[in-house]
């Protein structure tokens, strides 16, 4: 797990997230009218440009669509936690986001790589959500 | 998209400071003597200056200019956004505004004392304790720089079109190369593929020689209408053609449908039939480089290569001075200095004058672009 990374402001079009990550549970923001996810969450479905969006729970599994590996330490506190890595998953058409491929070297990593959803504790008591390789159990 | 503003404006004046580690002054002396030399070089009194545009990311704002620059008679004025797209869409709002009749003698500018100061590349200049918008969705996993987000790039392309970090290090190589002919540029000692490829990693698949140098310096450039233009010192370069773009759907760089898709695979459209030319026509190519393989990217937007293809074109010396399609002959962002894209527009206008350090014999028309994945700005300029 990263320390001393900046921690979320949530705003309107966030907090719903923030506050389901707290519970442990990853949601996304979709469009009520099309259906279709976004991402990052805004006020508006930049699909159809509908303007209700209905909070839903992300599958809990998504695949790696591009990723770097952080090996130069750019914050005094990276000094010690390079290398890591930086990915962009699809968890679902229209929804990828940003995430840390943890316990797996990041050398492994490859495109279409299959990641599933795990919560950190960061120290400040504020849960994010990550992703790890998949430990086998479908539940999980 | 037509022909609105061909030819109605010409660049008249380039101005720029020395390039440094440190510079020891101001922000706002180093616009204040860009904008001066800029004037000079035009052959005019900065009194004459009536319209202004910055990046609006400039430290140095219209009011600090009128009292400290003697830009006295301004009578309209313009921002541009996003970063260093603003290396050419300064010059897009320059020439609408004169087609417009709005101004006639436009100041163009950007200042940064971004080695010095607080420089891009380090997280602490983006960090804070909390952070909202977009970028909440991507600091709490250390995403954190520029090299970090333009990297997935790379890597997508890599994935996609089999892109390799040779082909980064051929681009590495004709910008150094170029660099080393510069008298101005920071960067002058030539390097090869292999000095590439042993320099560090800084966001693999980004070494450090695919991420641009970090500067101090200022820039000016001087836009006029095309009847002043014929009378001024040097030959105009003459505007034919410019255009924006946005692309369809971008949040904070990276947030986007498709990485291989660029913003200016659109703006390259607008250009081209606002100048009435196409990518045939085009004798050198400036391109906003804040890491290299956004040059390839950029060939293949601007139709030099199919699509894919850019990772191949740039190797074999074809994108060198003396090449088949000449990129950045003034070293660029990675060799000359890092002054947000601004210096582009100005060696576009030093191959016309036929003044450049490495200068392409016979070059007539030159494309000048900038930020190719981010909101995107194009210029085409023909030699007088
Ligand atoms: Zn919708």
């Amino acid at each position: 797990m990263l320390r001393g990374m900046p921690l979320p402001r949530p705003d309107h079009d966030t907090q719903p997230f923030w506050d389901a990550a707290q519970e442990g549970r990853y949601v996304v923001p979709r469009c009520a009218a099309c259906g279709v996810g976004h991402w990052p969450p805004g006020p508006m479905c930049p699909h159809c440009f509908g303007d209700e969006i209905a909070w839903g729970d992300a599958p809990t599994r998504g695949s790696v669509y591009s990723w770097v590996v952080a090996t130069h330490p750019v914050a005094e506190v990276l000094v010690d936690q390079v290398p890591y890595a930086i990915a962009l998953i699809d968890l679902e058409p229209g929804v990828r986001v940003v995430g840390n491929v943890v316990g797996c070297d990041p050398s492994a990593i490859q495109a279409g790589m299959a990641v599933e959803v795990f919560f950190e504790e960061r120290e400040e008591g504020v849960r994010v959500p990550n992703f790890r390789i998949p430990s086998g159990n479908l539940e999980a | 998209m037509g022909a609105q503003l061909r030819e109605k404006a010409a660049i008249v004046g380039i101005g720029e400071t020395e390039y440094s580690k440190e510079s020891g002054r101001t922000e706002l002396a180093l616009a204040c003597e860009a904008i001066r030399k800029a004037a000079d070089d035009a052959g005019i009194s900065v009194g004459e200056i009536d319209g202004l545009v910055r990046y609006d990311m400039d430290p140095v704002d219209e009011v600090a200019l009128t009292s400290s620059a003697g830009l006295r008679n301004l009578r309209w004025m313009s921002h541009t956004g996003y970063g260093g797209t603003g290396g050419n869409a300064v010059i897009v709002h320059a020439a609408a505004a004169i087609a417009a009749g709005l101004a006639t003698t436009v100041v163009c500018y950007r200042s940064l004392n971004e080695r010095s100061g607080a420089r891009y590349g380090q997280g602490s200049t983006w960090m804070s304790e909390k952070v909202g918008g977009f970028e909440q969705m991507q600091m709490p996993w250390g995403l954190l720089t520029p090299a970090q987000a333009f990297g997935m790039f790379a890597r997508r392309h890599m994935i996609e079109y089999g892109w390799t970090s040779e082909q980064f290090g051929a681009v590495a190589v004709a910008l150094r190369t170029h660099g080393s002919m510069n008298p101005r540029a920071m960067m002058r000692k030539p390097i090869t593929v292999a000095d590439h490829q042993a320099s560090r990693m800084i966001a693999d698949p980004l070494h450090l020689l695919d991420c641009c140098i970090e500067s101090d310096g200022g820039c000016a450039v001087i836009v006029t209408t095309a009847e002043r233009a014929r009378s001024l010192r040097k030959p105009p370069a003459w505007i034919m053609g410019a255009a924006q773009g946005s692309g369809t759907r971008a949040r904070g760089i990276i947030f986007r449908d498709d990485l291989a898709t660029t913003e200016a695979h659109f703006t390259a459209k607008d250009v081209y039939a606002s100048a009435g030319v196409g990518p045939a026509d085009i004798d050198a190519v400036m391109i906003y480089d804040h890491f290299t393989p956004f040059i390839p990217m950029a060939l293949e937007a601007y139709g030099f290569c199919g699509r894919g293809e850019g990772g191949p074109f740039v190797e074999d010396g074809r994108i060198h001075f003396d090449g088949e399609l000449p990129v950045n002959t003034h070293g660029g962002n990675h060799s000359e200095a890092y002054i947000h894209g601004l210096p582009h527009i100005i060696e576009a206008t030093r191959q016309l004058r036929g003044e450049s350090s490495a200068q392409v014999p016979g070059c007539e028309v030159v494309l000048s672009c900038s930020a190719v994945a981010q909101l995107s700005a194009a210029v085409i300029l023909r030699k007088d």
